[in-house]
């Protein structure tokens, strides 16, 4: 497609910073099951962080009309 | 031009690249979980006076100050014409600031709260301020308003966005501590899921030179696509979300015309509205108002950059000669296909995706900036180059790796959350939970907006480091007036009675009468230009006189 083989790798003279390292090779088999584990973990956090009773937390967020 | 040489300095940046004088606005969602019929204007207002409580405490000039609407012409249509009656510029200025105008509003929902809580210490009402980093934080319709200063660059537009963040969630914790006020949520998305939407602006700032024809032709097909790279994701599908679903964009839903001067109403894809905040024969502001609110950076990022390069293809008169069918149901068919395989008509016959087109622009302005050497990445403007590059890395793996896209896109990261939930507990679309974290993701405070909790998991990448969002709150940016005027309110602010973007107006003991100080080229006013001359008075007074300098024009505003 057209402009794709202009895509570069990462640049490394900029001021970027990324705090994602990049990923080791693994195996795809590996990926998907770490990538699944952080899914879980993560899952696990945001259970203990979402507000109670989301049901009537969602209906109670009624906004005003703005630009 | 005076002071010095440079790229930034005086009236001209880098063309054709990615800087350009622009900045971001945001309407925060509002909410209180304890009092959810609390008024929202009233809620807005206290923002806005926590706010000025903990600056209050911070800054030794003062409490910050109000805006000065002398040069607000919200109904000038850069079509050429001006709705209802206009209003002259003001080129002098003999009394005080206007009556603010959410006064009015608030008024309509009892004076005896607002003289409770709504006032500040010298008895009206503290609906504006001015920061000391620049920005305006106000009440607007019913939600509170971070307007950043005007910056130069993306990167900059990232670092000053997400410092109003940080200043709103300084005012939500103030709130949180006042047991005598209930605790007030503030959320940066867009719509509330029940019809009704609030909106995240851009500006950009482009030669009055440049036809508006010129401006919607080449800008629509990139405003229907570029939801891909920078939507914030929103569950639900239609204005009140009455079809169950995810879709790409908070805003798409929301659009109803091509072009227009609306914002609240039939909101149109390009909007009309022509203040420029600026010297009006030389500048118009571009006022963008089809973005979503964005926490993550690059999607911010890239939403700045590219729209500023797309603006440089349009002045050059490179922009792609692409025309998309029936663009406003287009923008709801791009929003509407999280697949991104969904081809749209255009008026030549072709049928292309959403990513095609964004290509179409990547490839245009790629040549441009090479042509024009801006792109280049030792000797080009410092920012271009990475927008570029940034541009094409999202956009390959937007085709090809999903996984790492939502590393960077917003709207994809917050799918790949609700995918996660959806899986593993087997929700439909319409389960609530999936709604508050559709909702909570945009929750600004670090423990509880699910964004945040992302980032500190290294699962979002940044453009902006924490300690440069942080110091953007407190420190305006060097290279456009907006240091100038964050400077006079830090500074003076005891005796800076009003500001606007093109103004600052001071009450000084000795002056018979105020002293407004026009700030109309943005380029101007810079750390270059006016930072000795703040470093030499620790007061007003003879800051003024040699600013205002018998013999001399006004060196630096």
């Amino acid at each position: 497609m057209a402009g794709q083989e202009q895509q570069q790798p990462h640049s490394r003279d900029s001021q970027v910073e990324d705090d994602i390292p990049e990923a080791p090779p693994a195996s795809p088999e590996a990926q998907a099951s770490a990538s699944t584990e952080g899914v879980d973990d993560l899952l696990d956090e945001i259970d203990g962080v979402l507000e109670s009773n989301a049901e009537e937390f969602v209906r109670a967020f009624v906004q005003k009309g703005g630009q | 031009m005076t002071g010095g040489s440079g790229p930034a300095v005086g009236d001209a940046l880098p063309v054709g690249g990615a800087m350009r004088v622009m900045g971001a606005e945001t309407e925060y969602g509002i909410h209180a979980p304890s009092a959810p019929s609390a008024n929202a204007t009233m809620m807005s207002a206290r923002v806005v006076q926590a706010y000025a409580q903990v600056t209050r405490q911070r800054a030794a000039g003062g409490a910050e100050t109000r805006w000065d609407y002398t040069d607000e012409e919200p109904l000038h249509d850069a079509r050429g014409w001006t709705v209802d009656r206009g209003t002259a510029h003001p080129s002098q200025l003999t009394d005080q600031p206007p009556v603010l105008d959410a006064e009015s509003v608030a008024l309509a929902y009892g004076r005896e709260e607002l003289e409770l809580d709504g006032q500040d210490e010298s008895g009206s009402l503290l609906m504006n301020m001015v920061l000391g980093n620049g920005a305006r934080l106000y009440v607007d319709h019913a939600h509170p308003e971070y307007s950043s200063p005007e910056v130069t660059n993306p990167r900059d537009a990232v670092a000053w966005d997400a410092a109003g963040d940080l200043v709103a969630l300084a005012a939500v914790r103030r709130l949180a501590a006042d047991p005598s006020l209930p605790p007030v949520n503030l959320y940066k998305n867009n719509t509330d899921n029940k019809s009704v939407s609030y909106g995240s602006h851009e500006n950009y700032l482009m030669p009055r030179s440049v036809p508006f024809g010129d401006i919607v032709r080449g800008l629509t097909p990139f405003f229907v696509s570029r939801q891909v790279v920078c939507g914030a994701g929103r569950l639900g599908i239609g204005q009140d979300s009455s079809t169950s679903g995810f879709q790409v964009s908070q805003r798409a839903d929301f659009f109803e015309a091509e072009v227009g001067l609306e914002t609240t109403i039939r909101r149109p894809i390009i909007n009309t509205r022509d203040e420029p905040h600026a010297t009006a024969d030389k500048y118009r502001r571009l006022h963008v108002i089809i973005g979503d609110a964005n926490l993550s950076q690059v999607s911010n990022y890239l939403k700045f950059g590219t729209t500023a390069l797309v603006l440089s293809l349009i002045e050059a008169g490179l922009a792609p000669k692409i025309e998309v069918y029936e663009p406003v149901a287009a923008l709801k068919a791009v929003s509407h296909d999280t697949s991104l395989t969904a081809k749209l008509r255009l008026l030549d016959g072709r049928r292309v995706t959403a990513l095609d087109l964004q290509w179409m622009y990547h490839e245009a302005a790629a040549k441009l900036a090479q042509d024009t050497g801006v792109g280049d990445a030792v000797d080009g403007d410092g920012h271009t180059h990475e927008v570029l590059e940034r541009w094409a890395t999202v956009l390959t793996q937007l085709d090809n790796d999903r996984t790492a896209a939502a590393g960077s896109v917003e709207w994809l990261a917050k799918l790949s959350l609700l995918d996660g939930y959806r899986q593993r507990d087997g929700l439909e679309w319409n389960d609530a939970r999936l709604g508050l974290v559709d909702l909570q993701w945009s929750d600004i405070r670090p423990e509880k907006g699910l964004y945040y909790r992302l980032l500190a998991r290294g699962r979002m990448r940044r453009v902006v480091d924490d300690a440069a969002i942080a110091a953007a709150v407190a420190e305006p940016p060097r290279d456009t007036r907006a240091f100038f005027r964050g400077k006079c309110i830090s500074s003076f602010g005891k005796d800076v009675v009003g500001a606007s973007w093109d103004s600052v107006i001071f009450d000084v003991p000795g002056y018979g009468r105020l002293q407004r100080v026009p700030t109309r080229e943005p380029l101007r006013g810079t750390k270059e230009l006016t930072g000795a001359l703040f470093q030499r008075y620790r007061e007003a007074g003879p800051f003024l006189g040699e600013l205002l300098g018998h013999n001399s024009a006004p060196p630096a505003a």
